[in-house]
């Protein structure tokens, strides 16, 4: 099935059903996946799947969803029932309708989609990977967590009001997590992710050298003393806890509730003036950017931080309606529609007067922590609180020299941590998650074995 | 057995399916396969939210679709979809062995055809009907989140429902062929509690396993009350100061320490990895003698009871340590296969987009002899743990979890309440120190995502005391 036939045949059910007014989003998607050990290929995974989330809205103009996998008239005709009876429920402290810019000109990156390689080919590749990542250092015994995956998908929405839009992606991704021993030493484990948009695109050779230096550098460790340091985060952990904090420009979350912000916060100043932070899932370098959201409205690139000052909000139909904006294609269709952010992109701004630039995590020699990766995001984060106290990779440093963290947890809260950084490094670094600098905080709490 | 022609025909749900089912096995099987496994699945589930006093989100949905397994010598390569035509089937087959490299058709083995379905569906099929109306839970949950408005202090009140129906037929090369209905309902309720600079959250969830009428039995008022409760007591709180101090961990959900530092571990996905300190381990010890640990599928209307496996075997009571000494390690048919490990019952999957894999079911510590305020009394500064959050664990074996109320411990007394704690700890080292179990067991249910997708599991344990343990805080 493709996408203009799924939206003939749920326009035909839906006439039959005198249903006037409807939308969906539907995936189609193919997803191959291959595990190895130690040679041996230890799972090779096929999925072929189509799923479609259908909206109706009745005579009140209130609105039910159903979600299946069962693409068949009989399985559409039962959804859209289901939808129907759904919208007896429907939220009446809230009215939800389709986008304003449904039908908006979308900007589609011209990424040329791949085909498939075969499972033979991921195999081949993941071997050889593997194989490499083992003999990189004697210590690294195995690689536990490994995969190399292609997915091949396209994304339709369309409404009753002849909205229509669709496009199609390949993507790829590397995983590498390796686990090194030493004698009378604790295990150590660390890795690295790598995408593209298909495998011949994936930097194999980086991903094998940052796995291997990165878990090797963890070797060594010692314990360190519980107190409070000078923190260095790595682009990939700031960006992990932007996002793990993602309510403060969230509207959804807002109107709900459970964000640090209010209706009224734009404009208020929740960082230093040196940071500014964009949405930005258009961004030429992100892999898995869509031209539109859940509800058809275009992605665009979003301001949401700038010189310190909150500046925008994210937004689906129904919140921009509330706050009297236009929405800004970051909607989840649901239900409830959900808002949350694409690809984040951190930058230092020009007011950076204030910052103390001599703070460069590659040749700093006074003492710090760096933070490389932030772990148990879902268990350490209270973001309706904005606490947080989080295990983390890392090492101190002192005198210029690095020794890795045993383990111990890094904790505090989000908007002490906004107002004190104390310098953003010039140079920016790509994450899968999105675009960072190294960001210095003064004073975060760490907890030790010590 | 004869391969029948293929023709247009598709499974379907409440009727019998076996020839169809043996051709597409047959099929596997002449291909070169050593064993083919078919896991077909039909799900219907609802959830429901009240958000104040409203119902905000109303949510159907229902799907259907096979998960194909197929081993070669130790290697298994697995495929899922939604076309459950026969082609459908037997293209995932083809896919299946095509990616398995299977060659030759050497493997030597003979489908000798399914065996008499054993049908635990058929006295489950009314539970349907007997489930709560949309209707019925709207109007409790309401309720319950009206039950919450105690306070102007309470800022967010929400209730949740969950109804998840999965149908499932599940047949292999081994004869297997059987036929379940799985029935999950939970329900949640949470608080966000708010004054000046001050902020806490409440939270509680609820579950059972085969037990239609359950929800209609839920106390509402009494947990909201908890819920009420323990938002208020944590919403002045200090921030805990970090550290390395003993710590008793509640009953009830508690038990996460046990899943997350050991249970995984015990898991022979772990063994296969290599990532569990455990794998060469088997009846010396692992854990103080106080300890006995036990994973089940068995208990009525747990959360992470079964009547088959998803891979059709009954699940069986293992004891996993008994007096501190590893007996047993949680096993599915990949991990048998792989490790020598006999399978315990304990093959698991979200759906069918997933391949079964080794899974805890119901996993407790069993009861010991001391009261709570003895552990209490037994430490003179140390913090206790009333209400645990989610966790994690590494593939060094290094575990985390977040203390979601907590309380200090001074001079064998509770004290202040303290908040922001997360307990860090690795597996080996922590086990032996769980110096005391109480006699208060109780279950909690709670969800559980690993390799095989997220699955519904209990947990639990008596109150416990672990002698020493770093509390990450401020």
């Amino acid at each position: 099935m493709n996408a203009t036939e799924i939206t003939t045949q749920i326009t035909n059910i839906a006439n039959i059903l005198n249903i006037d007014k409807w939308d969906f989003g539907a995936s189609f998607s193919n997803d191959y996946s291959v595990q190895v050990d130690r040679g041996a290929a230890k799972q090779l995974k096929a999925s072929q799947k189509n799923v479609v989330t259908l909206r109706v809205w009745n005579k009140e103009n209130l609105v039910g969803i159903t979600t299946t996998s069962d693409l068949s008239e009989t399985g559409i005709k039962k959804a859209l029932k289901q939808a129907n009876i759904a919208s007896e429920f429907g939220n009446k402290n809230e009215f939800t309708n389709f986008s304003p810019l449904a039908k908006a000109p979308i900007q589609v990156k011209e990424v040329d989609k791949k085909n498939p390689s075969g499972i033979k080919k991921l195999l081949k590749i993941l071997r050889e990977a593997e194989s490499k990542l083992l003999d990189s250092h004697d210590a690294i015994k195995s690689i536990p967590y490994n995969g190399l995956s292609e997915s091949f998908y396209e994304r339709i929405y369309a409404n009753s009001e002849g909205a229509f839009r669709n496009y199609s992606k390949s993507q790829a991704a590397l995983y590498l997590y390796a686990r090194a021993e030493e004698k009378n030493k604790k295990p150590r484990s660390s890795g690295s992710v790598k995408l593209g948009y298909g495998v011949d695109e994936i930097d194999i050779d980086s991903c094998i050298k940052e796995a291997s230096k990165k878990t090797i550098a963890h070797l060594d460790y010692s314990s360190i003393k519980t107190g409070k340091y000078l923190v260095c985060l790595s682009p990939e952990a700031f960006l992990t806890l932007i996002n793990a904090f993602s309510s403060i420009f969230n509207a959804r979350s807002i109107i709900d509730g459970v964000s640090l912000s209010n209706k009224n916060s734009i404009g208020e100043l929740i960082s230093v003036p040196a940071l500014n932070i964009f949405d930005d899932g258009l961004n030429e370098k992100n892999i898995s950017s869509a031209p539109f959201d859940g509800e058809g409205t275009p992605t665009k690139k979003l301001s949401l931080i700038y010189q310190g000052k909150l500046e925008n909000f994210l937004h689906s139909e129904s919140t921009a309606k509330i706050f009297n904006t236009n929405p800004t294609g970051h909607a989840g269709l649901g239900s409830k529609v959900s808002v949350s952010p694409d690809w984040l992109v951190v930058e230092r701004s020009n007011a950076c007067s204030n910052l103390d630039i001599k703070l460069d995590h590659t040749n700093y020699e006074g003492e710090f922590v760096y933070v490389e990766e932030l772990n148990a995001i879902h268990a350490g984060v209270r973001a309706s609180q904005g606490s947080f106290s989080l295990p983390f990779e890392g090492w101190l440093y002192k005198n210029g020299k690095r020794c890795s963290i045993e383990s111990a947890t890094v904790a505090g809260d989000i908007k002490y941590l906004l107002r004190n950084i104390i310098n953003i490094e010039d140079e920016e670094e790509l994450t899968t998650s999105g675009i960072s600098p190294h960001l210095w905080i003064n004073e975060l709490s760490i907890t030790g074995d010590e | 057995m004869a391969f029948t022609n293929i023709k247009s025909c598709e499974i379907k749900f409440g009727e019998c399916n076996k020839q169809l089912l043996e051709d597409v096995i047959f099929y596997g099987i002449s291909l070169g396969a050593d064993f083919v496994e078919l896991f077909i699945e039909n799900s219907d589930n609802s959830s429901v939210l009240a958000e104040e006093d409203f119902i905000t989100s109303v949510s159907p949905s229902f799907g259907k679709g096979a998960g194909i397994r197929i081993f070669k010598d130790k290697r298994d390569g697995f495929v899922s979809t939604n076309d459950l035509s026969k082609e459908g089937l037997m293209r995932s087959i083809s896919q299946a062995i095509e990616m398995l490299d299977i060659t030759a058709k050497n493997n030597n083995l003979k489908f000798n055809g399914l065996n008499k379905i054993k049908d635990y569906s058929s006295s489950k099929i009314d539970w349907f009907r007997d489930v709560p109306t949309i209707n019925e839970v709207s109007e409790k949950l309401l309720l319950s989140t009206k039950s919450l408005k105690k306070d102007k202090k309470v800022v967010v009140r929400k209730g949740s429902y969950s109804r998840n129906w999965q149908e499932v037929i599940i047949a292999s090369s081994d004869g297997t062929y059987a036929a379940d209905i799985r029935l999950h309902q939970t329900v949640g309720l949470n608080v966000i509690a708010n004054d000046a600079q001050y902020k806490s959250n409440g939270s509680r969830r609820f579950g059972s396993h085969g037990i239609p009428n359950e929800f209609r039995l839920w106390d509402h008022e009494k947990a909201a009350n908890e819920v009420y409760e323990s938002s208020m007591k944590m919403l002045y709180a200090d921030y805990v100061q970090a550290g390395q101090m003993p710590v008793v961990l509640a009953n009830k959900f508690g038990g996460v320490i046990f899943h997350e530092a050991c249970g995984h571990l015990l898991e022979t996905t772990q063994i296969e990895r290599g990532t569990t300190p455990f794998s060469d381990k088997l009846n010396e010890k692992i854990a103080h003698e106080s300890v006995t640990a036990i994973d089940e599928g068995i208990s009525e209307g747990s959360f992470g009871s079964l009547s088959i496996d998803d891979e059709g075997m009954e699940p069986e009571k293992s004891i996993l340590i008994k007096d501190g000494i590893l007996k047993k390690f949680i096993s599915d048919r990949a991990g048998e296969l792989r490790t020598g490990h006999k399978r315990t019952g304990s093959g698991r999957r979200q759906n069918y987009s997933f391949a079964a894999a080794s899974r805890m079911r119901n996993t407790y510590i069993a009861k010991g002899q001391y009261t709570k305020e003895e552990l209490i009394n037994s430490i003179s500064e140390g913090l206790y743990c009333k209400s645990m959050g989610g966790g994690s664990v590494g593939a060094t074996g290094q575990f985390n979890f977040a203390v979601e109320e907590g309380y200090l411990i001074k001079n064998g007394k509770l004290t202040k309440p303290v908040k922001g704690a997360t307990l860090i700890g690795d597996a080996k080292e922590v086990m032996p120190k769980i110096s005391m179990c109480g006699n208060d067991l109780e279950l909690a249910p709670g969800f559980c995502g690993s390799v095989s997708g997220s699955v519904n599991v209990t947990v639990g344990q008596p109150h416990i005391k672990v002698d020493s343990i770093t509390v990450g805080g401020r």
